[in-house]
């Protein structure tokens, strides 16, 4: 079973909810598809890493072959290819590697070469399977290096996703194919609005979901009002709590120390189990 | 004329929180809300559109079901597997066109597609330039570099000398695009270890753009031992740190009553904190 765990808004608890239910519900394997900006590794430290680069198939031109018909440079969506007079010039970065260009070449001139964009990592955290990803400082495209991360994702057993903050295709590459998407949120304006938007892709994506609230007792009523709207079910909440916070700022799982928590998220995977049902 | 971006790699450090703010006590400036797909800022600064513009990102191809052969050789050619049963996935498809002009018997066709809106604005502070990016669309970046243009446009219009950009998180696409000819970015940043590793990354992104940086830290007083490490980390890469703002509910209870925090409770910790920091990113900035 593969839950995601996302949320719109950044910063709302994605990566503490993530970790502590994989740690608590007896996950197979936690992964962490915030290319940009993973931190799972921080509070679970892998042991055992192994680095693989993801890479991307980007043209080359073979200038003995090329005749400057430019059929590449207009075909290209993404103005990766840019040929004028008896120049021709390829621009990586740009490049979502679709393959047309070389397609669309009469002298049979372009080839694909592999190009690093990012790393994954893969380990373990006490017989937990862990992995994550590093989008290269620079580069744009997260979204292969998102996939890339999610080739690892085993067929069996519970799988935790972690999802990147937003609502574009990040959210979307990660939610495909899940069984369920819990959307952690905050109860202030911006945790509402940015709820609202990313349920709108997860709903698209036909995957179902409920909400963990964050940080409960600060703010308004806005985000309970949302969700008894549109039935949407509250799994959890967690309160705003000084000692959460800090432990959190040390990189520890808060359910390390408040055991009390440790049957809450138990709980919380059966709610879903039920709720796939 | 100068621009800056409020980034901060990890989302939720008080990036918008700040730029509310910064808008209230700056002298007409333009804002602009690069956060197009899940953007903050007009909750605080209430605009009244003025514009509306529709956004075009890449095309759509789309599969006519009467011409189609069932060839199979789009699903074989599409890199991003969004061909199934003989049919387009509007939200795989990155409008690459690989599928339209290989067709045999030209079956798909290649569509405009709107992916959201960009708004031109007017707030109680200055104008303002925002976007909505439709739920699950690509190309953000596209849309952010419109709504930096638009900023552009309105700072020539109104003959202002501050566009203040209020930055997505992370470090892809729609950031490069909130960084583009920017004269400097402050990276807010929260006293955590996941905070400092992604404000790390951030500066990475920065140098690798030869991008001016400087540094807030917000909620310095979560965790002393933090705030210590990163004031020290700033002071050995030669970075201006620029102020430090406490925890405080009044943030929180600000964002409910829809107003930036320093018009909320100017007199609140967090409010005459912030203040201290417009200072310096004033002198920073040298307006």
């Amino acid at each position: 079973m593969k839950i995601v765990v996302a949320s719109g808004k950044g910063g709302t608890g994605k990566t503490s909810v993530a970790v502590n239910l994989a740690l608590n519900a007896g996950a197979r394997q936690i992964i962490d598809c915030d290319v940009e900006e993973p931190n799972i590794h921080i509070f679970l430290e892998p042991e055992n890493p192994r680095r693989k680069p993801v890479e991307l198939l980007v043209p080359e031109i073979d200038e003995e072959k090329c005749t400057y018909c430019r059929r590449c440079a207009e075909f290209c969506q993404y103005n990766a290819l840019f040929v004028a007079g008896e120049a021709a010039m390829v621009f990586p970065e740009l490049c979502h590697s679709c393959g047309g260009c070389k397609l669309v070449c009469p002298e049979g001139a372009i080839t694909e070469k592999p190009r690093q964009i990012g790393t994954i990592i893969i380990g373990e955290y006490h017989g937990m399977g862990l992995v994550y990803g590093e989008l290269n400082v620079g580069e744009a495209l997260a979204v292969p290096v998102i996939s890339a991360v999610k080739e690892h994702a085993e067929d069996d057993g519970l799988v935790i996703l972690d999802a990147a903050p937003g609502s574009a295709c990040p959210l979307v590459e990660t939610v495909h194919g899940a069984d369920f998407c819990l959307m952690v949120t905050e109860p202030t304006p911006f945790g509402l609005h940015d709820l609202q938007i990313a349920t709108e892709v997860v709903k698209q994506l036909g995957v179902p979901l409920g909400v963990v609230v964050n940080f409960a007792g600060v703010g308004d009523r806005g985000v309970y009002r949302f969700c008894e709207r549109e039935g949407m079910q509250i799994i959890m909440e967690i309160p705003y709590d000084r000692h959460i916070a800090e432990l959190y700022s040390r990189g520890v799982p808060f359910t390390v120390e408040m055991t009390e928590w440790r049957s809450r998220f138990r709980e919380l995977l059966e709610t879903v189990e039920e709720m796939i049902r | 004329m100068k621009q800056v971006t409020i980034l901060s790699g990890k989302g939720g450090t008080g990036k918008t929180t700040i730029t509310g703010s910064f808008a209230a006590l700056a002298e007409e400036p333009v804002l602009a809300d690069c956060d197009v797909d899940a953007s903050n800022l007009h909750l605080i600064l209430n605009p009244k559109i003025k514009e509306t513009v529709e956004f075009r990102g890449l095309n759509l191809a789309e599969i006519d079901p009467e011409k189609c052969t069932r060839c199979e050789l789009c699903m074989k050619l599409c890199r991003f597997n969004a061909i199934h049963e003989y049919t387009v996935n509007p939200i795989h498809c990155e409008g690459c066109k690989v599928c339209v002009v290989n067709c045999p018997v030209e079956a798909i066709s290649f569509n405009e597609r709107v992916c959201g809106h960009a708004y031109l604005s007017e707030t109680e502070y200055g104008p303002m330039s925002h976007a909505r990016l439709t739920p699950g669309m690509e190309n953000s970046g596209k849309l952010v570099t419109l709504v930096r243009q638009n900023a552009a446009k309105l700072a020539e219009e109104t003959g202002s000398e501050l566009v203040l950009v209020d930055g997505p998180p992370g470090i892809g696409c729609p950031v490069i695009a909130s960084l583009s000819n920017v004269d400097a970015a402050v990276a807010v940043v929260e006293p955590t270890l996941s905070g400092i590793h992604d404000l790390k990354r951030a500066l990475q992104l920065l140098e690798h753009f030869e991008i001016t940086p400087g540094v807030i830290i917000n909620k310095y007083d979560l965790n002393l031992e933090n705030t210590a490490s990163i004031r020290g980390f700033c002071e050995e890469c030669e970075i201006p740190l620029l102020g430090m703002i406490p925890f405080d509910e009044n943030v929180t209870k600000a964002m409910v009553q829809a107003k930036p925090v320093v018009v909320f409770s100017p007199d609140s910790p967090a409010s005459l904190a912030i203040r201290e920091v417009w200072n310096e990113f004033s002198s920073f900035l040298g307006l």
